[in-house]
């Protein structure tokens, strides 16, 4: 059962990889772009720390980690979430998603992995030289033991943006305008960008426990720094374990209201 | 073209472009709201500046420099480009080409009417940056905000203007939207909206004086929290307009050689 959705996996991807490599110059200079954005993310924090030592306890080279895993996961929500997700919401608006649904196959799965944008994997690149440059500034590499506690926590982190895609989508059947909302989200997550102790009290509250950011960037980069304390990971671990079961409901419960374009 | 046809048809031009905007304000307001960037770097800068003040902004400077940024930002933004690109590429230009207004005027007078709608979302905020900051935190003098209300002009004409241009681009290159996500970075990072201009390094700051981007938004934000006193004002804002000039030449000439080229694919 296991060995099939792999296999489906690895299909759907190849079909994404195809589509992508058909427009080779596009895939270039849309990397070529995007490590150019990364820019609007850098050049505050070298000009902030022109004027500073530490930002909110936080000095130069660990704020590098906490934007490399911003890179990271902006990565693979523009890369792997964002264009799937589009992807439903318009097989919902135009009544398509009969074809998704009528297949062999768990319809979540088979929506979540429909559409993949594999010049995304830039980001990667991007962000692991963002921590080379981190750890180069910090004057040390990073344990082993933390790289593995940081790569479990970047699963938890990919598994709660995952669940909050999938919520968003459900509610796209119900209120069918979704599109829009994905700019919102996207603009929300901005502020993954820095460490979470630059904002203050309430938002760090927010940012924590309600859009839960400082779970996808600043406690990763913790850990990866190995300052994360054992509780935080968790309940990091817990609270993904949380978000993805309720996201899983809910989107079961959506889907069995799904009518149809015509209905 | 005559001026005369433009100045009759324009009343039904605004009114059809507020209606646009008023029709699609759900839209807009997911638009305001996504607006996060000026108060993400809020955030960050008073942060920064909590154990002291950078250069000439303090915290209550921060925060009144960030607030206007955001309504400078709600008056001055301007996508045309993107309806621009998207007429070019599928033919619908053609259309507008037929109309007997420039297609350009449509497009402004599409963009200015939506002002209106702007202004109303920035109400709140100006209101909030008030109660946050006080009114010691806005130009005092009165006329500064005469100028302030030129630089707003001329920082809405350098942004349509550019939107112009590179939407011209349509005609010459296929990849035009990558040429505005350049420009955006650019003006993201020296237009003083992520940063002040005055915390850049002084070669840097240099540069950016002669750039186009601190006109869009640096100026009038800055004239907004009296920064500048007013022979300052004066001379930065005849830069600014010697920047509308030079966009405006290059838009029509761009528009000139674009137009001979456009062929309406299936339109």
């Amino acid at each position: 059962m296991t060995l099939r959705y792999l296999r489906l996996l690895v299909m759907q991807l190849r079909a994404s990889l195809l589509l992508g490599m058909q427009y080779r110059a596009d895939f270039l200079l849309d990397g070529l772009v995007e490590v150019f954005w990364m820019g609007t993310a850098i050049v505050p924090l070298l000009v902030a720390f022109g004027a500073r030592r530490t930002l909110a306890g936080w000095s130069f080279g660990e704020s590098l980690i906490v934007l490399g895993w911003f890179t990271f996961l902006e990565g693979v929500l523009e890369g792997a979430i964002n264009p799937s997700l589009a992807n439903v919401v318009e097989h919902i608006r135009k009544g398509t998603l009969d074809f998704v649904l009528i297949k062999p196959a768990d319809a979540q799965f088979l929506v979540s992995t429909a559409r993949f944008q594999p010049w995304r994997g830039i980001n990667v690149i991007t962000a692991t030289v963002i921590f080379v440059w981190g750890f180069r500034q910090l004057g040390h590499a990073p344990r082993l033991g933390a790289i593995a506690v940081a790569a479990v926590m970047m699963l938890g982190a990919v598994a709660i943006l995952y669940s909050l895609w999938i919520l968003t989508v459900s509610a796209a059947f119900y209120v069918v305008r979704i599109d829009n909302l994905t700019y919102l989200f996207n603009a929300i997550f901005d502020a993954a960008r820095w460490p979470v102790h630059v904002f203050g009290p309430i938002v760090r509250f927010v940012f924590t426990f309600i859009i839960p950011l400082a779970l996808m960037t600043t406690f990763p980069a913790e850990a990866l720094l190995g300052t994360l304390p054992a509780h935080t990971l968790a309940a990091t671990l817990g609270g993904a374990a949380l978000a993805f079961t309720c996201a899983r409901a809910v989107w079961k419960a959506s889907i069995a209201k799904y009518t149809s374009a015509g209905g | 073209m005559s001026v005369q046809r433009l100045a009759r048809s324009l009343p039904t031009l605004l009114r059809v472009g507020f209606a646009e905007a008023v029709a699609y304000r759900a839209e807009m307001l997911v638009w305001v709201l996504a607006t996060t960037m000026p108060l993400l770097m809020l955030a960050f800068w008073t942060s920064v500046a909590s154990e002291g003040p950078l250069g000439r902004y303090g915290q209550p400077e921060l925060v009144a420099y960030f607030l206007a940024t955001f309504i400078v930002r709600q008056l001055t933004s301007c996508w045309i480009f993107w309806e621009m690109n998207f007429e070019v590429r599928n033919g619908t230009l053609a259309m507008r080409l037929l109309r007997p207004v420039h297609p350009l005027w449509a497009y402004a007078v599409e963009s200015v009417a939506a002002t209106p709608m702007r202004f109303a979302v920035s109400v709140p905020v100006a209101i909030v940056s008030l109660i946050a900051v006080g009114w010691h935190g806005a130009a005092s003098d009165p006329a500064m905000w005469a100028l302030w209300f030129l630089s707003i002009a001329g920082a809405w004409l350098i942004t349509l203007l550019i939107n112009f241009i590179v939407g011209c681009a349509a005609f010459f290159i296929e990849s035009s939207v990558k040429l505005m996500d350049a420009w955006l970075v650019l003006f993201f990072v020296l237009s003083g909206y992520l940063i002040p201009i005055d915390l850049f390094p002084r070669w840097l700051r240099t540069i950016v004086d002669w750039l186009p981007f601190r006109f869009q938004i640096g100026l009038p934000v800055e004239l907004m929290i009296g920064l500048h006193d007013r022979s300052a004002a004066l001379a930065l804002l005849a830069r600014q307009w010697a920047w509308v000039l030079v966009t405006l030449v290059a838009t029509v000439w761009t528009w000139r050689r674009g137009i001979a080229r456009f062929a309406a694919y299936g339109g």
